[in-house]
């Protein structure tokens, strides 16, 4: 059974192209990540398959049927980025009062025990901090028991530790069998949550597969430092790098294995000073994957400043 | 709300739609016990004009009669003001913090969320009628058959329908900064030109003779009548309020289409 499918989906917004052309299929059980940068298109995929945005071309369909179809959305729990609930209602009022949308609701206490609010249960939404707001979305979205909850950057404004339980959360309620489709912008957030990462960029689907084989592909550290004469691409040849970046006496390098780098850079005699080896954040991480050549590099001007030899290899 | 059957899994199903509704008015139940200034407020401001003004105007001979007539206005009022102020801004506010985007992506139809909140404004509205109904026969001394008290609520609750009309076109047309501002800009003129503040009688013609245009006189006429002094046919008023209602309705639904649009297009 086939939770959300999407066909040729593009979606544009004025003189924006916000999705240029997405086939996704969602199998039931999934638990499916959309990463990607802010801009990338997640939530506007994630609004084609709740029926909240409708395509420019292409079809979407959910659980077979036209995504707005009442029939549809029973089986699916919500939790978005923008929106919004009465403030002046309860914790447990909201719940109960979206508990009665859906057919074969949870009870009201075990939607509230899964999203950790039994303290904040009787306070009114207004006084609920923004982490604890966060958690009574979650408590909403799985009220309804429903067989696929789609979660829209759910970990936006919780601290490190909350974020943690609450992925827990998450997991724990997906156990049986359900469904779970999250967009994040975090590799590790989706790491840990999903069976299968689909990663988004500029309206396009770049990367598709498992979590190790997502991070094969973006993972990796950077290693940066300075020499003491100006480098060139000959310095690193043959050097097991994913993307390489020399400006003047300073190169900067993407690899899997910075062991192996820095062996053959001494080996090879190169001074090398300042000397830093770092986890490579996302943004690199979505360089490398998507592919953005120089060009593309430059008219995205901020992202990357000093994009003066920028390369690619190895991909 | 599409209802084309594509496949049909076993299983699939919704909630009934009674659920849904006594869930949505329990909440908006549950919202204006919450907010006691909102009952206060549509309580308290009709009261004291109804008092102020009863008080200072009562002539010697036929003051019954007098409050009897306020009774009809002030209600009007009362009713008037939660139907647009309250729905107006209500509806307003609840787009400002997209309470609608959510509510959207559940099975909830969009229908029920607004009929529990006209139904709930309506409820609130014959509240709103106590405190002056009972200001009027004990202090104005009104004494109304029981049909008549019953005519003059169902006048005022149903006779409300343009003013209804009007508070959400304001509610699905104006941001949630500026609907309080033009609730007030339209609606205060407009029920003084109609002489629900001040009796029609007393002020000059050429009032009398802009205020006949507007949907808000007619309500009081039938509103008056209900009393046993109304000026104008019921019928004619109620065709009035009808050809009103029929007009603000209309203009209420190009703004919610062209919000939905603009959301979830």
């Amino acid at each position: 059974m086939t939770v959300a499918e999407l066909r040729g989906v593009t979606k544009r917004f004025g003189p924006v192209e916000a999705l240029k052309g997405i086939d996704l299929d969602i199998p039931e059980g999934e638990l499916l990540a959309l990463l990607g940068p802010n801009g990338a298109g997640k939530t506007t995929a994630i609004g084609m398959m709740l029926g909240l945005r409708r395509p420019s071309s292409g079809t979407v369909k959910l659980f077979g049927l036209d995504p707005g179809d009442r029939r549809a959305r029973s089986r699916c729990g919500v939790m978005l980025q923008e929106s919004g609930v009465n403030q002046t209602l309860s914790v447990s009022e909201l719940v109960n009062l979206f508990r009665a949308y859906y057919p074969n609701p949870m009870s009201a206490d075990r939607a509230i025990a899964l999203a950790g609010l039994e303290p904040e249960a009787k306070k009114p939404v207004a006084k609920l901090s923004g982490g604890q707001k966060q958690r009574l979305y979650y408590a909403l979205a799985v009220a309804g028991d429903p067989e696929v909850i789609f979660l829209d950057e759910p970990t936006v404004g919780m601290d490190v530790e909350s974020r943690r339980t609450f992925l827990e959360s998450i997991k724990n309620f997906a156990g049986n069998g359900r469904t779970i489709v999250l967009t994040t912008h975090y590799l590790d957030e989706a790491d840990e949550l999903a069976r299968r990462i689909v990663v988004v960029d500029r309206g396009l689907v770049v990367a598709d597969g498992t979590p190790d084989f997502i991070k094969s592909k973006v993972a990796g550290r950077r290693v940066t430092f300075d020499s003491d004469r100006a480098l060139t691409e000959a310095d690193f040849e043959g050097l097991p790098r994913k993307r390489l970046e020399i400006s003047g006496q300073r190169a900067k390098i993407l690899t899997d294995q910075p062991e192996e780098i820095l062996r053959a850079l001494f080996q090879r005699g190169l001074a090398i000073k300042n000397l830093s080896v770092v986890g490579a954040d996302l943004e690199e991480a979505f360089l490398a994957l998507t592919a953005h050549d120089k060009a593309k590099a430059g008219e995205s001007g901020a992202a990357e400043p000093d994009s003066s030899a920028l390369e690619e290899v190895n991909r | 709300m599409s209802t084309r059957v594509v496949t049909r899994p076993s299983g699939m199903s919704v909630a009934p739609m009674s659920r849904m509704l006594g869930a949505s008015l329990k909440a908006r139940a549950q919202f204006y016990r919450r907010s006691p200034l909102f009952l206060v407020f549509s309580m308290v401001l009709p009261l004291m004009f109804y008092a102020l003004f009863g008080t200072v105007f009562a002539p010697k001979s036929g003051a019954p009669e007098f409050f009897a007539y306020l009774l009809g206005s002030y209600g009007a009022y009362a009713v008037s003001s939660i139907m647009i102020f309250n729905i107006g801004i209500g509806v307003a506010t609840a787009r400002a913090q997209k309470i609608d985007v959510l509510q959207r992506a559940t099975p909830l139809p969009g229908w029920v969320a607004i009929a529990s909140e006209i139904v709930t404004a309506m409820g609130v509205a014959v509240v709103s009628l106590i405190p002056l109904f009972i200001f009027g026969a004990a202090y104005g001394h009104v004494q109304l058959s029981a049909a008549r008290w019953l005519l003059l609520v169902v006048s005022l609750v149903f006779g409300a329908l343009p003013v209804l009309g009007l508070g959400l076109a304001i509610g699905y047309g104006a941001s949630a900064n500026n609907a309080p501002a033009l609730a007030n800009l339209i609606y205060l003129p407009m029920s003084f030109l109609s002489g629900l503040f001040i009796p029609l009688a007393i002020m000059p013609d050429w009032i009398q003779k802009i205020g006949v245009w507007f949907p808000t006189y007619h309500y009081g006429q039938l509103a008056w009548n209900s009393v046993g002094q109304g000026k104008e046919e019921p019928l004619w008023a109620i065709l009035w309020l009808i050809v009103w209602a029929a007009v603000l309705f209309g203009i209420a639904a190009r703004f919610y289409r062209r919000d939905q649009t603009r959301k979830f297009a």
